[in-house]
């Protein structure tokens, strides 16, 4: 006699206890506390902020202990807790050439003013495993002098008023919100660089890099590379004035690329935009590369059917939330749908297997 | 930052709003449910919100079940035609926890009922509603990637390359060889995909007195079915459309006519069919249906 | 604002709102079905059925065109206050209010267009008699065909002729209302 499998709701219960347990993993072994990864584990912090779209360092911790750190998932934690909050208004847009940086480098100009500011980079250490940190040593402190409180211009202003640079273009006054409106294609330029921006890091580099390696190769040079904090204002209409909220730390990445010009107009460079939270400077220079490419149509340059000149492909494609949900639900019960194929390729093989006793 | 300002840990579902949703988010969907009721078969672009269960596991369906929930409901919900399949466990939780609603697993007893990959065997009737999961809402999809090409397609009642697509089947093996999310034509205008249940249950699609609404999450596209709307599945003359399954009766309560899934039972390939509708078969059973290795009713019970 | 602004929205929004939204619902799937709303108390002279139907349907991001008598002082506050939703000219609105003769003709109003029928508007008409009798209707949502006390009948046979593009209709009338969605083929009996 056959019983039918039951007991999903046992199931899925005893697989969130062993998944509670896992999670902890040796109790012989200190917990993590949540404070520890946002001080220790700040680039994956950075992460899930930028991807899950909250800037909010405690929760993007707290969903990578919950997540076991995997990055993807504590993403969707934020995203999913994200879209609960009630939205009270919008920032003005936030004044990037104020930012207090940490790093700020030009790959165009050797010095300009405010200096290049190395800051807190892997760029120059050698991969080599630090043994040290295995023993658990504490880190001599860094040697410190004053930070000099010069202004840091967007080094892109100079090419700006040589009149070198194309025009940034005004967008639209109230730039659409692809968390409140379906994504409608094709796509203006704000709609793309929020698609961008919260896009997955790795799909984005891929693109980047395809890019440079000739698929819509653009040559992109870093103008400028700044990571630092800015404030965030509001307007408060009934006191008609603008309110700091707070603080976040942004990367900013804009690059000047290969120049355009017609017969009736000089050549000028062109420019790809790149902005994330925290510090997050692959995603950032990996997000204006693609920007870059995007921008064929409207530069007049060719469609080279390349990936990351491809609007639609790199928008419906670039969400690691939705690439991972709807990628990891073939493991969901198909048995259905499975079945029907079975009928029919049995039935088709029973007829074609009567056309050749037929034939013979 | 404090976390304790934000987030209250081990609290429960309770400080979400009724059905999980917002009232905003809820209007937004519900303005969209009733724009694809006015245009049946036509997929309305709705701004899909993250769920807190991954797109591709019925975000959708949840979506539209959440816009539509009311707390007299008594909801049912099924994948594979099965109630006691994890997903469907796990979103019959999600929704006695937010909406509290009572929930069966009798479809004649169900208002509201959301199901992945199946129509119900048990006739479906006026004061139900049939919300359906939906992976890709768009039947041109697998022909051409690109919205924006099929936006276009649809507009322009350009069905020509699915048709194409059918005829090269028939040429290739004989006959259509889509056996599931097979397509149909609403109402003689737009073509739609009926989400992925076995062809088998497209008949079930056509003048049924329940509306039917279908939900993509991730793709955030809502559609619908009005009940009593005509719903074709495309064919040729020459080769009508046939809804199959296997070829046996239910091992446990003797139907021919549910539709039927394949269990493996032992190592030498040994097989029975059983229905794929536990709902139906249960209820088959219980009013003395035996079928040829099943057992009698109260002895199952025992 | 006046006090009457403030007053007569939902008491308990999202379960008011739910069970109105399931008779809307219904009306739109069920042309030539009456359903019966509660739970919104609006200003005259905007019914209790059209208020619900607002409660339920608008918020900021649906501008509303408010026809004739509907377009006075207390109205706009009303709506303004429970929904927030911008007021504006026929042509750019989502959601219409009024007494048929007032939100007449009906070729200013969004039908919407080929590629995003759905970008219609629905136009929410107030009627002084609401019964399942008069013209006689078939389409989706029909069994064999029903029928509805509608102000006309030309206007119907045009609009559904534009399918898929067209106008949507909700007709209330004290606490009751029904639904006509373009699909819906119209006949003089």
């Amino acid at each position: 006699m056959y019983v039918a499998v039951k007991g999903g709701e046992r199931a899925i219960e005893a697989a969130h206890g062993w998944l509670a347990e896992e999670r902890r993993g040796d109790v012989a072994v200190p917990e993590l506390s949540v404070a520890q990864i946002r001080a220790q584990m700040a680039l994956a912090v950075n992460r899930v902020m930028a991807e899950g779209s909250l800037y909010d360092p405690d929760l993007a911790a707290l969903a990578i202990k919950q997540a076991r750190g995997d990055l993807i998932e504590a993403i969707f934690l934020m995203r999913a807790y994200r879209t609960t909050l009630p939205r009270f208004g919008a920032s003005e847009p936030v004044e990037t050439g104020a930012m207090r940086c940490d790093r700020r480098i030009s790959a165009t100009f050797k010095d300009a003013p405010g200096g290049q500011v190395l800051g807190p980079t892997f760029d120059y250490t050698h991969r080599l495993l630090d043994f040290a940190l295995a023993a658990e040593g504490e880190t001599p402190p860094a040697p410190e002098a004053v930070a000099a409180q010069r202004a840091m211009p967007h080094v892109m202003g100079y090419l700006d008023r040589e009149g070198l640079m194309e025009g940034a273009g005004a967008g639209d006054a109230v730039p659409p919100d692809m968390t409140r409106q379906p994504m409608e294609l094709p796509a203006c330029r704000a709609l793309r660089l929020q698609a961008l921006a919260r896009g997955d890091e790795g799909f984005l580099l891929g693109l980047a890099y395809s890019t440079q390696r000739g698929y819509a190769r653009n040559h992109a040079f870093v103008a400028e590379l700044r990571i630092g904090a800015v404030a965030v204002e509001m307007e408060i209409p009934e006191l008609g004035v603008s309110v700091e909220l707070g603080e976040v730390v942004l990367t900013e990445c804009e690059t000047v690329n290969q120049f355009t010009g017609s017969k009736t107009e000089p050549p000028q460079f062109t420019r790809g935009y790149g902005l994330v939270f925290g510090q997050t400077e692959r995603k950032a220079i990996s997000m204006a590369l693609v920007d870059r490419a995007l921008r064929w149509r409207e530069l007049g340059e060719e469609d080279e059917g390349a990936p990351a000149q491809d609007e639609e492909f790199v928008l419906m494609h670039a969400d690691n939330i939705q690439a991972t949900g709807f990628l990891e639900h073939i493991k969901l019960p198909h048995y259905v749908d499975f079945q029907s194929e079975l009928e029919l390729i049995r039935k088709l093989r029973r007829e074609a297997g009567a056309g050749r006793e037929a034939a013979e | 930052m404090s976390i304790s300002g934000k987030m209250k840990p081990g609290a429960g579902m309770t400080e979400y709003n009724f059905a999980y949703l917002d009232e905003q988010t809820k209007r937004m969907i519900r303005r969209a449910i009733l724009k694809a009721l006015a245009i049946p078969g036509y997929q309305v672009p709705f701004a899909s919100r993250e769920m807190p269960m991954p797109y591709g596991w019925g975000t959708g369906g949840v979506q539209v079940t959440a816009a539509c929930l009311v707390p007299e409901d008594r909801l049912k919900v099924i994948d594979q035609g099965a109630d006691d399949t994890t997903n469907a466990v796990s979103i019959r939780k999600f929704f006695e926890k937010t909406a509290g609603v009572a929930t069966t697993e009798e479809t004649a007893r169900a208002s509201l009922i959301q199901t992945r990959h199946r129509i119900p065997e048990t006739p479906l009737t006026g004061d139900q509603v049939l919300v359906y999961q939906v992976p890709i809402p768009e039947p041109l999809r697998f022909l051409e990637p690109r919205e924006t090409e099929t936006r276009k397609m649809h507009s322009l009642e350009e069905y020509g390359l699915m048709h194409v697509k059918l005829y090269e089947d028939i040429s290739r093996h004989g006959a259509i060889s889509t056996a599931y999310a097979y397509p149909v034509k609403v109402e003689g205008r737009y073509v739609m995909d009926p989400s992925p249940i076995p062809k088998f249950d497209n008949p079930k699609l056509s003048d049924c007195p329940a509306i039917q609404l279908f939900g993509a999450g991730r793709e955030q596209r809502i559609y619908a079915l009005p009940p009593y709307t005509k719903v074709v599945s495309l064919d040729f003359e020459d080769h009508p459309f046939e809804a199959s399954k296997a070829d046996q009766d239910c091992a446990l309560c003797g139907s021919a006519t549910s539709y039927l899934d394949e269990v493996i039972v032992d190592d030498a390939g040994g097989r029975m069919f059983v229905c794929s509708d536990t709902d139906y078969c249960r209820a088959r059973r219980a009013a003395g249906h035996v079928g040829a290795q099943g057992v009698p009713h109260e002895e199952a019970g025992a | 604002m006046r006090a009457e602004a403030l007053s007569g929205g939902f008491a308990e929004a999202s379960v008011e709102a739910a069970r109105a939204f399931r008779a809307v619902m219904r009306a739109m799937a069920r042309p030539g079905t009456v359903e019966r709303v509660a739970g919104a108390a609006p200003p005259a002279p905007l019914s209790v059925a059209a208020g619900v139907a607002v409660l339920v349907l608008c918020d900021p991001t649906t501008p509303v065109h408010l026809a004739g008598a509907h377009d006075c002082a207390a109205l706009r506050g009303w709506i303004g206050f429970h929904t927030g939703a911008p007021v504006v000219a026929r042509g750019e609105a989502m959601f219409a209010l009024g007494t048929w003769e007032a939100l007449a003709p009906l070729e200013g109003y969004a039908p919407g267009t080929p590629d995003y029928p759905d970008r219609s508007a629905t136009l929410i008409v107030e009627m002084a008699r609401l019964e399942a009798a008069g013209a006689r209707l078939t389409g989706p949502g029909i069994r064999e065909a029903a029928a509805l006390s509608l102000p006309e009948v030309a206007a119907f046979e045009d609009n559904a002729a534009r399918f898929p593009l067209g106008l949507d209709f909700l007709f209330c009338c004290g606490d009751r209302l029904a639904g006509l969605p373009r699909t819906t083929r119209v006949e003089a009996i």
